[in-house]
C-alpha cells in the first residue's frame, strides 16, 4: 500500500549539511501496523514527515521514491498532497495539546477537517463531529464537542486528535510517539483504543516510538532505525528472540522488564557487579500527616490529604502514581519549595516545617536535601555553562567551588570534562541529566529527590543514568525518594514503594511485595498498563 | 558554512561569537559599521570638521552645497556639514542616556512585578497603564514644560515615556520563568529570592530587551529632535538635528533645501542604524545562538 524506496533526506545547518536519512526502505501492507523504533536522532520522525511532505524548511528529500496506492507522493502537487493528507493518510502528533488550536472548540476543529474533505456541510459539521468523538469513546460527546483543549486532560486531548485523524476514514494512519507525556494507564487506554479502531476499519498504520516494549505489543512488524538507517526488521517475537544487530540487542537490553536487574539493562560488555550498599536501616526522613490544600477558583483543591511515610538512610523509596495524584506536590514540600498546609517533615530528628520555605534557601539544612528535576533541559539555566551550573550550589552553600571539585563531580557522574564549558543547548539529553545529577550531589546531600529523572531520556540513556544513580548511592550513602509513574523503572531502583491516588496513599510496602502481590485494584491496573515485551530468551 | 566559522563558533568565546553573528548576517555587519560611523562622529566630530560649527559669516550665508561647504551654509553663514557632524554627540548622549535610564527603571519595576506578583504587580501595572494612556509625545512635552527647558529634562521625559515598554516586556519574560526548573534549582542551591531574580531569571530576558532597546534608541532620537523642533529643550544656536530641521524648514519654500534635508538625513541614518542593529544584538547576547 505504501512503499518507500531508498529515501534520503538532508538538512542544511550552521555546521553544513547533515544526512538525516540514508537509503530508507519500507513497505506497509494493507491492514498492517508497522512499528518504527529508534532513539532520538535516529530519523524515525523525519521518515514520517517526509512521507507526508511536511519537512521543515531546512530539510530536503535528495533521493528516493515514495509511492502510495500507485501515486508518487514525491512528485504530487501541493494541491494533490492537501487532498491526500487527512483523507488518505492521516497523522497523530507527539504532543496532543500543541496539535490542537488552543483558542477553538474541539468540535469546530473536527468540523473543519470534515468540511475540507467534503464529508460534512456547515449544517451537519456539528453532528458529524459528535459522531467522530463518540467513535473514539469520549463519554458525553454532546458536551465535549464545545470544550476548548485546555478544558480537557492530556489523554482526552489525544483522543480528540485521534478523532481528528480518523474523521475522514483515512486508509493509513501515522502515529508519531502518540503517548509521550501521557500516564502509563492513559497510554494503555489510548493505544488499545486506536489499535482497536485501526483493526475494525481495516486500516494500515505506522507507529513511531522510542519504546520497543510498546511497539512489540501493538505492531505486526518492527523496523529498528539508527542514525538515519534501518538496522533491523522483523516480527516483535522474532526480534526479541534473536536480534541480529548489536544495536537492537542494546535496545532490548535497555528496555526495563520483569525479571531483569538494573545491571542487566546495560550492554553485556558494560555490566559490572552490582554495588554493595551499607545501610543501618535507621530512619532519615519521616513525614507525618502531611496535608496540602490549594485555594482553587471553585473551592479548595486537596492535593495531598494526610500522607505519612518514612525514608531510611541509604535506601530508596519509590513514590508512584498518575499525574494529579499528589506525588509532585508531596516531593515539593519535602524539598522545601512549598509549605504544607499541616503536618510534619522530620529530617534528622528536626521538624523542617518550622522554617518557612522562603527562608529555607539560606538554612544550614538546605544543602542536605537536594533534587534532580524531571526535565533536564528546563532545569538548567540556558545562560550558564555546565561548570557554572555545577559550581552554583558550592558557591552559595558550600565552601566555594574550586576547579578541582567541579571536575571531580563531573568525573563522578561520568560527564567528560571537555563538556564543562558548554551551554545546555550544546549537550545531549543524557549529558544534561548528568549535569543535573552532579549539581544535586555537589553538596553531599543526605536525601536526594529524583523527580522522574529519566522520563525525557532514551531507553539506553535511561539505563546508564539509573545505573549511575545506584552506584552513587552505594558510594555516597545518599537516600533517594524516587518519584515516577513507571513501575517498570521503580521496581529496578526502589527498596520500598508508596502508591498514591487522589492525594492519599493507597498502598505501601517493599517493592518486591507490591509488584508481586498488589493489594489494590489501582496498583494492579498500574502494573498491567506497563507494556511488557515478549519473553526474552535467557541471555547467559 | 566554512570550516573557519566552525572552529570559531566552537572555541571562540564571546568575541568569536560576535564575529560569527556579523559574518552570518551582512545586514547586522552593515548596521554595526554604520553605528561605528556615528560613534566616531560623536567622539571625534568637533576635531574632524572643516569649519567651526558656531562661527557665523554673513558674507557666505545660504550658499548651496559646494566643495568648500559640502552641505552648504545656513542663514548665518555657518557650515551645515560641520553642524550636522558636531550635533551627533548631543543627540546620541540624549538618546543613549534616556534609553539607559528607562532600561534600568523598567527592568527593576518589571522584574519585581513579574516575580513577586500580587498587589505589587497590580499597582505597577496600573501606573504603567496610566503612562501609556497619554499620547507619549504630548506627555514628554508636558514633562519638559513643567520641569524646565534643559537637556537633562529632555532625557528624563524621554526615559519616563519609554519605561512602560521595558517594564511590560521584562514582566512577561520574568513571569513565564518564575516557576521554571532552573529557577527551582537555583533556590535549592541556596539563592535568595532577589538573587534568583537578578542572577538567574533576569539575564534570560536580555535577548528580547536588546531588540526593544535598539528600536527604542531610534525613537528616543526622534523624540529629542521632535522636542527641539517645537522649541522645547535644546536652544539655538546649539547644533542639534531637530533644531536644524526646524530652522531650515523656514527656508525650504525659498529654495534653500539643504538646511533641513541634511540634518534630516542624519536623523534618518541614526534611526535606521539602531533599527537594523536590534536582531544582531539579540543574537549576540543569546547563548543559544552559539552552536
Amino acid at each position: 500500500m505504501l512503499s518507500v524506496k531508498d529515501l534520503a533526506v538532508r538538512f542544511q545547518t550552521r555546521r553544513g549539511p547533515v544526512d538525516a536519512l540514508r537509503g530508507v526502505d519500507l513497505d506497509v501492507a494493507s491492514g498492517e501496523i508497522l512499528g518504527i523504533v529508534g532513539e532520538s536522532g535516529s530519523g524515525k520522525s523525519v521518515t514520517a514527515y517526509s512521507i507526508m511532505r511536511l519537512l521543515e524548511a531546512g530539510g530536503q528529500v535528495v533521493d528516493g521514491k515514495v509511492r502510495y496506492a500507485g501515486v508518487d507522493l514525491a512528485g504530487a502537487s501541493d494541491r494533490e498532497m492537501a487532498d491526500i493528507r487527512g483523507r488518505e493518510i492521516s497523522m497523530i502528533f507527539q504532543n496532543p495539546r500543541s496539535a490542537l488550536n488552543p483558542i477553538r472548540k474541539v468540535g469546530d476543529q473536527i468540523g473543519d477537517v470534515l468540511r475540507r474533505h467534503a464529508r460534512a456541510t456547515r449544517y451537519t459539521a456539528r453532528k458529524e463531529a459528535i459522531k467522530a468523538l463518540e467513535a473514539v469513546r469520549i463519554r458525553d460527546a454532546e458536551a465535549r464537542v464545545d470544550a476548548y483543549p485546555f478544558e480537557l486532560s492530556g489523554g482526552m486531548c489525544q483522543r480528540v486528535v485521534i478523532a481528528l485523524a480518523l474523521a475522514c476514514d483515512p486508509k493509513l494512519l501515522i502515529m508519531d510517539e502518540p503517548t509521550t507525556g501521557l500516564d502509563i494507564t492513559t497510554q494503555k487506554a489510548v493505544m488499545d483504543l486506536v489499535v482497536d479502531l485501526i483493526r475494525d476499519r481495516g486500516m494500515s498504520a505506522i507507529l513511531i516510538t522510542h519504546d520497543l516494549g510498546l511497539a512489540s505489543v501493538y505492531c505486526d512488524r518492527i523496523m529498528v532505525m539508527k542514525d538515519g538507517e534501518v538496522v533491523e526488521r522483523g516480527t516483535p517475537a522474532g526480534l526479541f528472540a534473536a536480534p541480529r544487530h548489536a544495536y537492537t540487542r542494546r535496545l532490548i537490553d535497555a528496555t526495563p522488564r520483569i525479571g531483569a536487574t538494573i545491571r542487566e539493562l546495560l550492554p553485556v560488555e558494560a555490566r559490572t557487579s552490582a554495588p554493595v550498599r551499607e545501610t543501618d536501616g535507621t530512619v532519615l526522613l519521616e513525614v507525618r500527616n502531611l496535608v496540602k490544600t490549594f485555594a482553587g477558583k471553585s473551592g479548595p483543591v486537596h492535593a495531598v490529604r494526610d500522607v505519612s511515610f518514612s525514608v531510611r538512610r541509604g535506601q530508596t523509596l519509590g513514590l508512584v502514581g498518575e499525574s494529579g495524584c499528589g506525588k509532585s506536590t508531596t516531593s515539593s514540600m519535602i524539598v522545601r519549595l512549598l509549605d504544607p498546609t499541616s503536618g510534619e517533615i522530620i529530617f534528622n530528628d528536626e521538624d523542617l516545617t518550622l522554617t518557612p520555605s522562603r527562608d529555607f534557601a539560606r538554612d544550614h539544612r538546605r544543602a542536605k536535601i537536594q533534587m534532580v528535576f524531571q526535565d533536564a533541559t528546563d532545569s538548567l539555566n540556558p545562560r550558564h555553562s555546565s561548570r557554572q551550573s555545577i559550581a552554583e550550589p558550592l558557591d552559595r552553600l558550600g565552601e566555594g567551588a574550586t576547579r578541582m571539585r567541579v571536575e571531580e563531580l563531573a568525573d563522578l557522574v561520568g560527564l567528560p570534562r571537555a563538556l564543562l564549558d558548554r551551554f545546555p543547548h550544546q549537550l545531549s539529553g543524557g549529558q544534561k541529566a548528568r549535569v543535573g545529577i552532579a549539581r544535586a550531589i555537589a553538596l553531599d546531600p543526605d536525601l536526594l529527590i529524583l523527580d522522574e529523572p529519566t522520563a525525557a531520556l532514551d531507553v539506553s540513556i535511561q539505563a546508564v543514568v539509573l545505573n549511575l544513580l545506584i552506584d552513587l548511592q552505594a558510594r555516597l550513602g545518599i537516600s533517594y525518594l524516587f518519584v515516577s509513574h513507571d513501575l517498570n523503572v521503580v521496581r529496578l531502583l526502589c527498596d520500598d514503594v508508596i502508591v498514591m491516588q487522589g492525594g492519599r496513599i493507597v498502598e505501601q510496602g517493599s517493592a518486591e511485595q507490591v509488584m508481586r502481590a498488589p493489594a489494590t485494584e489501582y496498583t494492579r491496573s498500574l502494573i498491567a498498563a506497563a507494556p511488557q515485551p515478549p519473553a526474552i530468551r535467557n541471555q547467559q | 558554512m566554512s570550516a573557519v566559522t566552525d572552529t570559531r563558533a566552537d572555541g571562540g568565546g564571546t568575541f568569536g561569537h560576535i564575529l560569527y553573528v556579523l559574518r552570518g548576517n551582512p545586514v547586522t555587519a552593515l548596521s554595526f559599521g554604520m553605528f561605528a560611523v556615528l560613534i566616531v562622529a560623536a567622539i571625534f566630530g568637533p576635531y574632524l570638521v572643516p569649519h567651526d560649527p558656531m562661527a557665523s559669516n554673513a558674507g557666505s550665508a545660504l550658499q548651496a552645497p559646494s566643495w568648500t561647504h559640502w552641505f552648504g551654509t545656513d542663514n548665518l553663514g555657518r557650515d551645515v556639514f560641520s553642524r550636522v557632524v558636531v550635533a551627533t554627540r548631543l543627540d546620541l548622549v540624549i538618546s543613549v542616556s534616556a534609553v539607559a535610564l528607562s532600561l534600568v527603571a523598567g527592568s527593576v519595576l518589571g522584574a519585581a512585578a513579574g516575580y513577586f506578583g500580587g498587589w505589587l504587580d497590580a499597582v505597577l501595572n496600573r501606573i504603567m497603564d496610566t503612562i501609556m494612556a497619554f499620547p507619549l509625545f504630548v506627555l514628554a512635552m508636558g514633562i519638559v514644560a513643567a520641569l524646565g527647558n534643559t537637556v537633562e529634562n529632555i532625557v528624563y521625559a524621554t526615559a519616563v515615556i519609554n519605561t512602560p515598554f521595558y517594564a511590560r516586556l521584562v514582566r512577561a519574560e520574568v513571569n513565564i520563568r518564575r516557576e521554571a526548573g532552573f529557577v527551582q534549582a537555583a533556590r535549592l542551591a541556596g539563592n535568595s529570592d532577589i538573587r534568583v531574580l537578578a542572577m538567574h531569571i533576569f539575564p534570560n530576558a536580555l535577548p528580547p530587551m536588546m531588540v526593544q532597546m535598539s528600536l527604542n534608541l531610534g525613537w528616543a532620537i526622534l523624540n529629542a529632535a521632535g522636542l527641539s523642533f517645537i522649541g522645547l529643550g535644546v536652544r539655538p544656536p546649539t547644533a542639534e538635528w531637530g533644531i536644524m530641521v526646524a530652522e531650515g524648514a523656514n527656508f525650504i519654500v525659498s529654495g534653500e533645501w539643504w538646511l533641513a534635508v541634511f540634518p534630516g538625513l542624519a536623523l534618518m541614518f541614526a534611526v535606521f542604524t539602531f533599527n537594523l542593529m536590534g536582531d544582531g544584538l539579540r543574537d549576540i547576547v543569546d547563548p543559544r545562538q552559539r552552536t
